[in-house]
């Protein structure tokens, strides 16, 4: 799991000796995030969004637990529990309730982030194609979880969304009709839905736990990746994760946490949506049907679709949202380049910012209204997103030719220093 | 491990996305050119609410009581005969400034009784309210559905100043010009009234707030209706969320000592990274 | 070049020759300056996640109950509720409180006289928790038609726990008598409890 001159673990603490000699956890723990984990010396403040969804995650599992001591799970109780007495009568409730919902906004934009890196410099290039595999397992049980969870308090929103999203099912030919009636337990979501996703909401952050595990061990067998895309050549590239990258994560944690303060204590509902003060209404649907905002490129991409060809296009539009993510489970067969930062490709680049604001306009066409201006700006929107991924990647990666490469990482920190930059054709290949 | 095969697989898929929506784009269009959307009366004539300006407003908003128990005072007395608070205990009131005694007198004098079931009987009674209930829901038999109004600053864009400009937009008729593009939305149906800061512009609620000094504040300041309605949207902020100030004390002094402790961590970032090069 | 092979730490810098040069030792406080205020922060934020598990106001609010006694005439008693748990309220006869004073309190497990266990002035108004102290069984007794057992005043059918007229343990397993709460009378025919 490490580098042959990462340091060994020899306890000092006779306790650790102890535990180390009986339950090898403390050489694990060194091993993983101590001073036994080289890391390249060269990584910017992108590389700290990792631990910043790990805490995300935390800290959605306790606010959430304790959440659950107060919860009634039925459609009867459920907006009464939430709104009324935790909001106001459960010691600190308005604080648990604010910080699990802003939490589970702050997990989203930090992996949005933390995603958009590993685009940006080739993480999910070989040898860690695995890291990013696991990575959409991570980002797909996310999207389950926190639609599970906005279902919970049972307001307009929370009803009509499960309405929409479990109605997307039915457009499956076939057994559509039948896969939707079996996740609802019903014909329409009800008590069995909302306790079903319930419990499920409650187990799957686990889940992502476990996978999360997956994820950083598959990661530390290649080692982290880093801004210049050049792999590691020896220790002179390289530092101990204890204590470089544990003091830059203490800063970066303190960012997050006055970040997420601020939605918290000064603007709690402002990424919400009023309608989910109204309790939930069967028999009255909401004038406009949004997800929460880290669902919006995806709902923008299944409203795109207003044609018919072949399939409806409602089901065009189903597979074309699912799609969008499955398709990243292909990047690393996608893009071709043995170039992995996009510091030294330029067309690529250029690709991936078109990308970014590909998505931004996406997002914003999802919360707005299904008006004709924003379903023609959210096709050319959408068609851009998959020519993207499927066409225009691709291509790239097989035309472009990359900058020269620095030959090791060292090579790029030092040549900062304003010394004369050493080409790749000056060093043997 | 890539073939031309799977490689074209690839492609097709993306080409087969992009032509469908290539497709739908060509329809939108043709229809936008064909059909072009016309404004809907709701589009041209409904109003934004005005701006209000509460003492709760901004990130250190604060409840102002007094105003909070002439808000109070318009509820009882003009919204409750309608319109539920079922979020709200009648021990909570204590936050507006009343003793525990006057609390239970409050509770104790509620026009709207608990409704209690008899076992024995197999029927609903009801008993005098005590400081620990709710207050009890209130049905309307007539047209229209009047919400609790527990929440309601909350469940609608800009809740205090809607509230505000709801109540005192009754009078507001649209610009002549404006009216006559939509001759169909200014004939109001029977029982219902026009009201620009409605999102439907006709409203099942007649004005309540008709005259000045329709309630008696015992604090004496005058009751206009302009003074009512500003007073009962700052009620109805603190029912939605009672803790808001104390919300705002807290974040002020958490966000002051995140600031101090990030500010830290970056020394301390400074210093285990002092002369490292990267 | 900073390297472990070359035994730098944390505390040392390359210098522009290539030479390691110490750093003061009082740069170290501002990390261990960070990691205590970091601590401290944490722990407080403990705190609320911990005290959402106390009671919550509303609960709270039923912490004391209000009951009516206008309708309990001599030798009636009634079941309320207390904290959710029944409450036993009695109104005594004059020979049933002679009957509870006759008994040498020596002689009982749990020694208190029926003054200690009433309020002043109050000494006919019987209020305690309808809970067996043995191990938390309803007594019979306060219902009407229900058997007052072998001393007049309550009895426990799960393991035959026999109270007298004051509520004291006589007979069987219970260790203590009935737990009177704290009342206090707001006139002659209100009592709130709690």
């Amino acid at each position: 799991m490490s580098f042959p001159w990462a340091r060994h673990y020899e306890p000092k603490n006779p306790v650790m000796k102890w535990v180390d000699d009986r339950l090898p956890l403390p050489r694990f723990v060194y091993n993983a995030i101590g001073a036994g984990y080289p890391v390249p010396r060269n990584l910017n403040y992108f590389w700290n969004f990792g631990i910043l969804a790990g805490l995300s995650l935390v800290i959605q599992i306790v606010t959430g637990i304790v959440l659950a001591m107060h919860f009634h799970s039925s459609a009867a109780g459920a907006f009464d529990s939430v709104n009324g007495t935790i909001m106001r009568d459960v010691n600190a409730g308005w604080f648990l309730r604010f910080a699990h919902a802003n939490g589970a906004s702050m997990f989203f934009i930090v992996v949005y982030i933390h995603i958009f890196r590993g685009l940006h410099y080739g993480s999910y290039k070989a040898p860690r194609e695995m890291v990013w595999l696991l990575g959409v397992v991570i980002f797909l049980l996310m999207m389950a979880t926190a639609f599970m969870g906005y279902v919970l308090p049972w307001g307009q929103m929370s009803f009509w969304g499960a309405q929409v999203i479990t109605g997307f099912f039915s457009a499956i030919p076939v057994v559509g009709d039948w896969i939707r009636i079996w996740l609802l337990g019903g014909y329409a979501p009800d008590d069995a839905t909302l306790n079903r996703f319930f419990s499920l909401h409650y187990l799957l952050p686990f889940v992502i736990a476990g996978v999360i595990i997956l994820h950083i061990w598959a990661l530390h067998i290649p080692g982290s990746n880093n801004p210049t895309g050049v792999e590691v050549k020896g220790e002179q590239d390289t530092i101990p994760f204890h204590p470089y990258y544990t003091a830059k994560d203490g800063f970066g944690v303190g960012i997050f946490l006055i970040l997420f303060s601020t939605l918290i204590f000064f603007y709690p509902d402002y990424l919400g949506h009023p309608d989910n003060y109204i309790v939930a209404n069967p028999l009255s649907t909401p004038a406009h049907i949004v997800p929460e905002w880290y669902f919006w490129p995806f709902y923008a991409i299944l409203r795109a679709f207003t044609a018919d060809f072949i399939l409806p296009a409602k089901l065009w539009g189903v597979l074309a949202m699912f799609g969008s993510i499955l398709l990243l489970f292909f990047l690393p067969w996608l893009d071709r380049s043995p170039v992995r930062s996009a510091n030294y490709r330029p067309m690529y680049r250029i690709a991936f910012w078109l990308l970014v604001a590909d998505v931004l306009i996406l997002g914003w066409c999802g919360g707005s209204p299904a008006e004709p201006m924003y379903v023609i700006i959210s096709q050319i929107a959408a068609a851009y997103y998959f020519a993207h991924f499927l066409i225009i990647v691709p291509i790239i990666s097989r035309i472009e030719t990359p900058r020269p490469l620095p030959n090791s990482i060292t090579e790029a920190v030092l040549g900062n220093e304003g010394g004369s930059r050493i080409t790749a054709t000056a060093a043997t290949a | 491990m890539t073939s031309i095969f799977l490689r074209s697989i690839k492609f097709l898929i993306g080409a087969g996305f992009v032509f469908v929506l290539l497709l739908a784009l060509i329809s939108s269009i043709t229809g936008l050119i064909k059909e072009p959307p016309k404004q809907t009366a709701e589009q041209a004539l409904h109003k934004h609410p005005k701006e209000l300006e509460l003492e709760s407003n901004g990130p250190l908003g604060k409840f102002d009581v007094g105003q909070l128990q002439r808000g109070f005072k318009v509820y009882k007395e003009v919204c409750a005969t309608c319109h539920s608070l079922h979020m709200i205990a009648f021990r909570n009131l204590k936050d507006l400034g009343y003793s525990d005694a006057q609390v239970k007198k409050i509770a104790k004098e509620w026009a709207m009784k608990q409704p209690v079931f008899d076992e024995k009987a197999g029927t609903w009674g009801e008993r005098d309210n005590i400081p620990s209930d709710r207050f009890p829901k209130v049905y309307y038999a007539g047209t229209g559905n009047p919400p609790d109004l527990s929440l309601i600053t909350k469940a609608r864009h800009d809740g205090a100043a809607y509230v505000h400009s709801l109540l005192t937009g009754y009078g507001e008729k649209p610009d002549p010009a404006l009216a006559a593009k939509f001759p169909e939305a200014m004939k109001t149906p029977e029982g219902m009234h026009f009201n620009p800061y409605f999102a439907n512009l006709n409203i099942a609620m007649p004005p309540p707030l008709v005259s000045d000094g329709q309630v008696q504040y015992d604090d004496g300041t005058r009751a206009t209706v302009d003074q009512m309605s500003t007073d009962v949207s700052a009620f109805l902020v603190w029912t939605a969320e009672p803790t808001l100030q104390v919300r705002h004390q807290a974040g002020l002094a958490v966000v002051i000592f995140l600031l101090f402790a990030t500010g830290l961590a970056y020394g301390a970032y400074l210093t285990v990274w002092r002369g490292m090069k990267h | 070049m900073a390297t472990f092979e070359e035994g730098l730490t944390p505390e040392q810098t390359v210098g522009p020759g290539g030479e390691i040069i110490e750093n003061p030792r009082r740069r170290d406080y501002l990390t261990y300056a960070a990691a205590s205020v970091a601590a401290v922060g944490a722990g407080v934020v403990v705190l609320p996640l911990v005290n959402s598990m106390n009671p919550s106001a509303d609960v709270l609010a039923q912490s004391s109950t209000e009951v009516n006694l206008a309708a309990i005439e001599p030798g009636q008693a009634i079941k309320a509720s207390f904290r959710k748990q029944p409450l036993f309220v009695r109104n005594l006869t004059p020979a049933e409180i002679a009957q509870a004073d006759a008994v040498p309190v020596s002689s009982l497990r749990d020694p208190q006289t029926l003054d200690q266990r009433t309020a002043e002035g109050h000494k006919n108004w019987l209020i305690t928790l309808g809970v067996c102290t043995h191990l938390g069984c309803v007594p019979l007794g306060a219902g009407e038609g229900e058997s007052r057992g072998p001393f007049g005043g309550y009895f426990c059918p799960c393991h035959g726990s026999a109270y007298d007229t004051a509520g004291r343990i006589r007979q069987g397993p219970a260790p203590k008598n009935l737990e009177v709460p704290k009342y206090n009378f707001t006139s002659d025919t209100v009592v709130v409890v709690g």
